[in-house]
């Protein structure tokens, strides 16, 4: 897998006037190859890691039931009818076939409701991780390359945030801005970025002794792209690796936020607040609160076992064994 | 030496703690619809404009912003962190009351996760890829990815429900005479010697105990876990085993000790995942504490409660990670600058 560090010095792709145009191509047709290359090896180590390719397969069929949800939903998760309030999942007594997994307590296809669920909990999950990498990343390759005052300012921010417990600070951002999809991912981006700004920033120290680094700026290179096309390819695998394990962690948060009625609101279906629902029913109607919490444990599992074989894969040196 | 670092460690929190106060402090005030007078009165009805103006003074609030900040951080330190508008009491007091508790579960749940993962972390290194190290990292897996409150709703329904094992809710029936002394249950139960009330204390205690303690049953055996596979492999253990030693006095007395020296820091550490986790687990068990206190306060808009209580918890939060660091620096030899 070392292959993939490879990385050609883009002091020669960049080119200057006399350079015929022809080389750039012919540089950048290696750089192509190389990228197939290397998506190739890993995917040939994916298959190899059972545990990581069954989490990237459950993965894949919750995301294409959450975008494909308004087409494969059996009932509508909105409007339910009184009638069938309680309506026990069809395997249980008194169940009935067409509602697979029982109704809640205003009669509303559970299934269905869960289904919908995944909207909110993949969406939230994979935004808050990719805002959170977004501002972590780019701070923590500035913080890391210049270092001075703007390293100076942005540790001490990430120290500050790092002694809150996440819960209670996302609590607090919701308190504030009020429920919503939005103001979910942005309260849990708010303290989110620090663990990817930390792992950048770290490995950016490190990179920048390197020999690459070192030849990229003796060839004239200007700093941006010396930090975008030189360190950050060879940092990327450990970024992913994180986002995808803290992935997993955003949708617990986010479940956990909606259980305390901090969510996305109460029209939405979301499972953290179906679980908080169900939770006055639970000794007589069991399915509404441990079901949807059923299909949160297997997408949070899931995740973290592709995001466990990422690591082994494209980060070796943090295997646990 | 070690004193020196650990000196410079307690410095080094001083002003974290005071960024979190400041930080607390911004949010609450720069927040829209959070003016405090406004919050009061929307609880009291109708008032005049000239008792809005004697609130507005006595809480500071006519005052530029920096003024009010040095009123609430001296208020800080003399333990006042103002007045719950819901409860009309003050906020510290409102806190401490629940402390306890609080305390209690977390050291419940402690207790239950070092009484798991310790045992199991060390199976698994020992009899590694064997049937039970793969059915227990297996579970642990289980472990890191669940999430507390529908675990908390699954022992219920187990334990409570259907086998009727535990109780589900509160720390002590009322049919259950108590004598409170210091607010801990099992130490007043022991204390006045009340064995009824110990029993039911601790049956209390158990599932969300189990519920906040798995997580970090978890995490902790799988640490101990690999630290013990990374020192089983060093010279020192070959060389004990080649002295003759019993297989029992090389993992207990040579390994573990030294493997548990990283994971004594996360086990310090652990102690914020408790305290994020406790709102959670005192929501579902209908526990009492802090974590109760702090996410009904959220609900209902009590802003200085929150505050209080946002703080409280960030500064137990510094606390641990500073415990965690002087225990690593006293456990472990290395350190001796």
């Amino acid at each position: 897998m070392d292959s993939k560090r490879i990385s050609i010095p883009s002091s020669q792709t960049a080119g200057t006037a006399s350079q015929p145009l022809q080389q750039n191509m012919y540089l950048l047709a290696i750089k192509l190859r190389l990228l197939r290359q290397n998506c190739q090896s890993f995917l040939r180590q994916l298959c190899r890691h059972p545990s990581a390719l069954l989490g990237a397969l459950v993965i894949i069929l919750y995301l294409l039931a959450a975008v494909f949800a308004p087409y494969i939903i059996p009932q509508d998760p909105f409007i339910g009818q009184l009638g069938n309030r309680l309506l026990p999942p069809s395997w249980a007594e008194g169940g009935q076939p067409e509602y697979l997994l029982g109704c809640d307590e205003l009669g509303r296809d559970l299934l269905s409701r869960i289904i919908y669920g995944a909207r909110v909990s993949i969406g939230v999950g994979f935004l808050s991780v990719m805002v959170s990498m977004a501002i972590g990343v780019t701070a923590g390759l500035a913080a890391g390359y210049f270092r001075g005052w703007f390293d100076e300012v942005f540790s001490r921010f990430a120290d500050l945030l790092l002694a809150f417990p996440y819960l209670i600070f996302a609590l607090g951002v919701m308190m504030v801005t009020g429920p919503g999809f939005w103001n979910l991912i942005m309260a849990l981006s708010f303290k989110g970025w620090v663990e990817f700004f930390r792992l950048t920033r770290g490995e950016t120290l490190s990179e920048k002794t390197k020999e690459y680094v070192e030849a990229a700026k003796a060839s004239g290179q200007g700093d941006l792209t010396i930090m975008l096309s030189e360190i950050l390819p060879n940092i990327v695998h450990s970024v992913i690796v994180l986002g995808t394990l803290r992935m997993g962690y955003m949708i617990i948060m986010e479940a956990s936020l909606s259980f305390l009625g901090l969510g996305v609101g109460t029209r939405i279906p979301a499972w953290g607040s179906m679980i908080a629902n169900g939770r006055q029913f639970m000794l007589n109607a069991w399915w509404i609160s441990t079901l949807p919490g059923l299909a949160l444990l297997i997408l949070v599992l899931s995740i973290n076992l592709l995001g466990e074989g990422l690591r082994d894969i494209l980060d070796p040196r943090l295997k646990i064994d | 030496m070690k004193l020196a670092r650990i000196l410079e460690r307690i410095l080094v929190s001083i002003p974290i703690m005071l960024g979190i106060a400041i930080i607390v402090f911004l949010f609450m005030r720069l927040t829209p619809g959070a003016d405090p007078v406004d919050l009061m009165m929307g609880e009291a009805g109708h008032v005049s404009e000239q008792e809005m103006e004697a609130l507005r003074q006595e809480f500071h609030l006519d005052k530029p912003i920096h003024i009010q900040l040095y009123h609430f951080l001296s208020g800080c330190l003399r333990g006042d962190l103002g007045t719950s508008y819901i409860k009309r009491k003050p906020v510290t007091t409102l806190i401490l009351e629940c402390l306890p508790a609080t305390i209690e579960l977390a050291l419940g749940a402690l207790f239950i996760a070092l009484l798991i993962s310790v045992p199991i972390g060390i199976i698994s290194a020992v009899k590694q890829y064997s049937f039970i190290d793969r059915a227990s990292m297996t579970a642990a897996f289980f472990g890191i990815s669940m999430p507390p409150f529908w675990l908390g709703i699954i022992l219920i329904i187990v334990f409570s429900a259907s086998l009727g094992l535990f109780p589900s809710h509160g720390r002590l029936p009322f049919t259950v005479g108590l004598e409170t002394i210091t607010g801990f249950y099992v130490l007043d139960s022991i204390l006045t010697r009340n064995w009824a009330a110990l029993a039911s204390t601790l049956q209390h205690l158990f599932l969300p105990s189990l519920a906040l303690g798995a997580a970090t049953a978890a995490t902790v055996a799988r640490m101990i876990r690999s630290s013990m596979l990374e020192v089983l492999r060093q010279d020192y253990i070959v060389l004990a085993r080649a002295k003759g030693l019993t297989e029992y006095r090389v993992i207990v007395k040579h390994a573990l000790r030294n493997a548990l020296i990283p994971t004594v820091t996360i086990v310090a550490l652990q102690l914020g995942v408790f305290l994020g986790g406790n709102m959670i687990v005192e929501t579902v068990f209908g526990w009492p504490g802090l974590g109760r206190l702090v996410v009904d306060a959220i609900q209902r808009r009590d802003f200085p409660l929150v505050q209080g209580a946002v703080i409280i918890y960030a500064f137990t939060f510094v606390m641990a990670n500073l415990l965690a660091d002087i225990i690593y620096t006293f456990v472990n030899p290395k350190i001796e600058l």
